[in-house]
């Protein structure tokens, strides 16, 4: 079997929940609990689920913006916590990230010019002037004028501004590029704008994808492989289309059955989960969906389901997906 | 068709440093009773101000309403005077917010502030029967153990609790219009559903009429009845909620829908885009406001604004519309 680029084994990543006179941990957000999938390059991985089941956490883990509490991430085959120095090095030039909202991770004080050079500054590449050309040649790589160079980030709009986040992040040449919520605040006509820059550069590039995204939608259209999750744990994953004609988790039936289709004239019947999402700070025994699931039984709030092979390629964690393959949700 | 919302001509805007700016270009839709009708547009155009000039809540002294009507059960919202004006958006028009922790009270028990909003519907109540009114209101917007709900805070609930609570609040006066901005945009999709099932479930139960603001098409298929596409302050287009979606005939109606990446696709396919980003409000161009990214766009589109017209049961504003054909 061929490597992948970025391979995720067995990750946890626990934050400390402090309280009391002396902040003591008095528990842990169990953001993520034992996450495996990889990542093939040139190809996208879809990660989608509800808002705080730790999809920006595994993101940020992988760029090791945290330290994980369990388990490994090997980067083209290197544990990415064992590197040295000329590894992590490069490493750090071959991943990166862009988050949804640009304005944020873009320096308000610094223009486009220099948030643009920044990268090459850090690596110790060109000349001055050699850097101020790259930065025009990345602008217009993205779809925008090099006069854009002087301005400020406050002088774009939201499509603009996520535009030089992703010149930011391709500025070095990346193999893996996370994108975190990259296109969830933009408007539709700017959002098949920007998703159309990414899909091009990604096959100019032979760019890998994370594409983190609560809109499952733009997550199918960009994805070749799909992973859910809730409440921290991966509960299906496989092929983009598989995943949508065959979807086995009830979780995954009711989050695709849940998404509004533009087209009246396909009004139909939803499965409605009842209730919230449980805290992860005190996740549900057995299986964690156990209290929202239609289907749940005895075994389901004792035992937890492990991972299980649907086909290849298409993995589910749930003890009854079996029994369950003939609900179909989306029809 | 008697109206219950009749809206026209409406100018409304905000005194900034940079002098007064034009939000809303003359504005026009109406709405009958019981009916949902969508308001969707990108952000920015808007949406939000057209509601909060309906609910007299423009900002002050900063926004104000420079021309048009506001027509609801045969009054005009513009021109009446304050204690009636008090009376409509006490007892007739409810509203519902994306965010819900700024509408309530964050010092405030949940309890206390239902119990207010039915009191102040129905000042003679006694306060056990306002608060017993409060739990059933609870209770059929599906909130779990209401009673014990009633003594918590706004920052103990989720944000799907928050927004029934809120729902419940809106529901208490007995409405004959809710207008509901962006309810569900903050919500995950599952607690959306749930969301846009309850507010189904109140209409069919009370009859009032739906104003639902969002910028998400896919909700707007889901559950409204007619449709008002909005573009950088102007109304673009009108229409029952099959028409729009199965033949816009409005360019920019057109471009939206064909951007929206759907479900039965085929994945990693160019999207269709607009061109273009849309105009700032200070120097918005001269005749039609999607010139710059239209590609019907001629000489005359330059010349004069397009206006609102009605076509074969729709209304449109555009000089070269779409054909009627099935996309
Ligand atoms: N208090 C204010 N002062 C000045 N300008 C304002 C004010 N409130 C809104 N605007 C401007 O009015 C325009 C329309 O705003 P509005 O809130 O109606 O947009 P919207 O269609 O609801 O957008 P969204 O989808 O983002 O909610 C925007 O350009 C906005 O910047
Ligand atoms: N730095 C942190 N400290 C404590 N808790 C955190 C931190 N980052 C994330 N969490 C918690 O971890 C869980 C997963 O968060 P996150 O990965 O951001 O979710 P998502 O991106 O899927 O919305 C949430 O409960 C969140 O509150
Ligand atoms: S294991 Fe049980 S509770 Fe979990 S998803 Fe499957 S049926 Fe539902
Ligand atoms: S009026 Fe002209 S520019 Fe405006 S939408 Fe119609 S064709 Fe396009
Ligand atoms: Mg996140
Ligand atoms: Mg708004």
């Amino acid at each position: 079997m061929k490597e992948s680029l970025l391979q995720v084994r067995g990750l946890k990543k626990y934050f400390p929940v402090r309280g009391g006179v002396f902040l003591r941990r008095i528990g842990n957000v169990q953001a993520v609990e034992d996450v495996s999938f990889s990542v093939e390059r040139g190809k996208t991985l879809g990660l989608v689920g509800e808002s705080g089941c730790g999809k920006s956490t595994v993101g940020q883990t992988i760029l090791k913006l945290h330290n994980p509490t369990a388990g490994e991430i090997f980067y083209e085959g290197r544990d990415i916590a064992a590197m040295n120095r000329a590894e992590l090095k490069a490493f750090r030039r071959d991943v990166q990230i862009i988050f949804q909202d640009p304005f944020e991770s873009l320096n308000a004080r610094h223009t486009v010019s220099r948030i643009l050079e920044e990268p090459f500054v850090i690596h110790e590449m060109g000349t001055a002037a050699e850097r101020r050309s790259w930065a025009g040649d990345l602008l217009n790589r993205v779809g925008l004028q090099a006069d854009a160079l002087d301005r400020f980030p406050h002088e774009f709009s939201g499509g603009q501004r996520q535009r030089i986040g992703i010149a930011r992040a391709i500025a070095l040449q990346p193999k893996l590029v996370v994108c975190d919520e990259a296109v969830s605040a933009l408007d539709v006509s700017i959002q098949s704008q920007v998703i159309n820059l990414l899909m091009d550069l990604q096959r100019e590039m032979n760019l890998a994808l994370i594409f983190i995204a609560h809109d499952l939608a733009v997550v199918k259209h960009v994805s070749d492989d799909i992973a859910v999750m809730y409440l921290g744990k991966i509960v299906e994953q496989a092929d983009a289309q598989e995943i949508y004609a065959f979807p086995r988790h009830p979780y995954t039936k009711a989050l695709l059955s849940a998404i509004p289709i533009p087209d009246p004239s396909r009004r139909g019947e939803r499965i409605i989960l009842s209730g919230d999402v449980p805290s992860p700070i005190d996740p549900p025994n057995g299986c964690r969906f156990h209290t929202r699931c239609p289907h749940a039984a005895d075994q389901c709030r004792t035992v937890e389901p492990t991972e299980e092979l649907v086909n290849e390629g298409h993995r589910v964690a749930c003890h009854f997906w079996n029994e369950l393959a003939d609900h179909n949700a989306v029809g | 068709m008697a109206a219950l919302l009749e809206v026209r001509g409406l100018r409304a805007g905000f005194d900034t440093d940079a002098g007064y700016i034009e939000v809303l270009d003359g504005v026009s839709f109406e709405l009958a009773s019981g009916e949902t009708l969508g308001l969707v547009g990108e952000s920015g155009c808007g949406k939000s101000v057209s509601a909060l000039s309906i609910m007299n809540l423009l900002p002050r002294p900063a926004g104000k309403i420079t021309a048009g009507s506001i027509g609801f059960q045969n009054r005009d919202l513009v021109t009446l005077p304050k204690e009636e004006l008090h009376d409509v958006r006490g007892n007739r028009i409810s509203m519902i917010f994306q965010e819900p922790m700024t509408a309530l009270n964050p010092v405030h028990r949940v309890g206390n502030q239902i119990i207010e909003a039915v009191k102040l519907h129905e000042p003679d109540l006694t306060t056990a029967i306002a608060r017993r009114r409060a739990l059933e209101m609870l209770e059929r917007v599906g909130i779990p153990a209401p009673d014990q709900r009633l003594n918590e805070y706004p920052h103990q609930l989720s944000g799907g609790m928050r927004q029934r609570v809120m729902i419940a609040m809106a529901l208490t006066m007995q409405p004959d219009l809710l207008i509901a901005d962006e309810p569900t945009t903050a919500l995950d999709v599952t607690i959306q559903a749930q969301i846009l099932d309850l507010l189904r479930e109140m209409q069919r139960e009370s009859g009032m009429a739906i104003l639902f603001i969002t910028h998400d098409l896919g909700v707007i298929a889901e559950l409204c009845d007619r449709v008002t596409v909005m573009y950088a302050g102007c109304v673009v287009e009108q229409a029952s909620v099959t028409q729009l979606f199965s033949t816009p005939r409005h360019p920019y109606t057109q471009g939206l829908l064909r951007s929206i990446p759907r479900l039965d696709a085929t994945p990693k396919q160019p999207l269709t885009t607009i061109p273009g980003t849309v105009p700032a409000l200070i120097d918005m161009p001269k005749g039609c406001r999607f010139r710059n990214r239209c590609l019907n766009a001629e000489d005359d589109c330059e010349l004069r604004s397009p206006d609102l017209i009605h076509a074969a049961g729709r209304q449109i504003a555009c000089h070269h519309p779409v054909a009627e054909v099935l996309t």
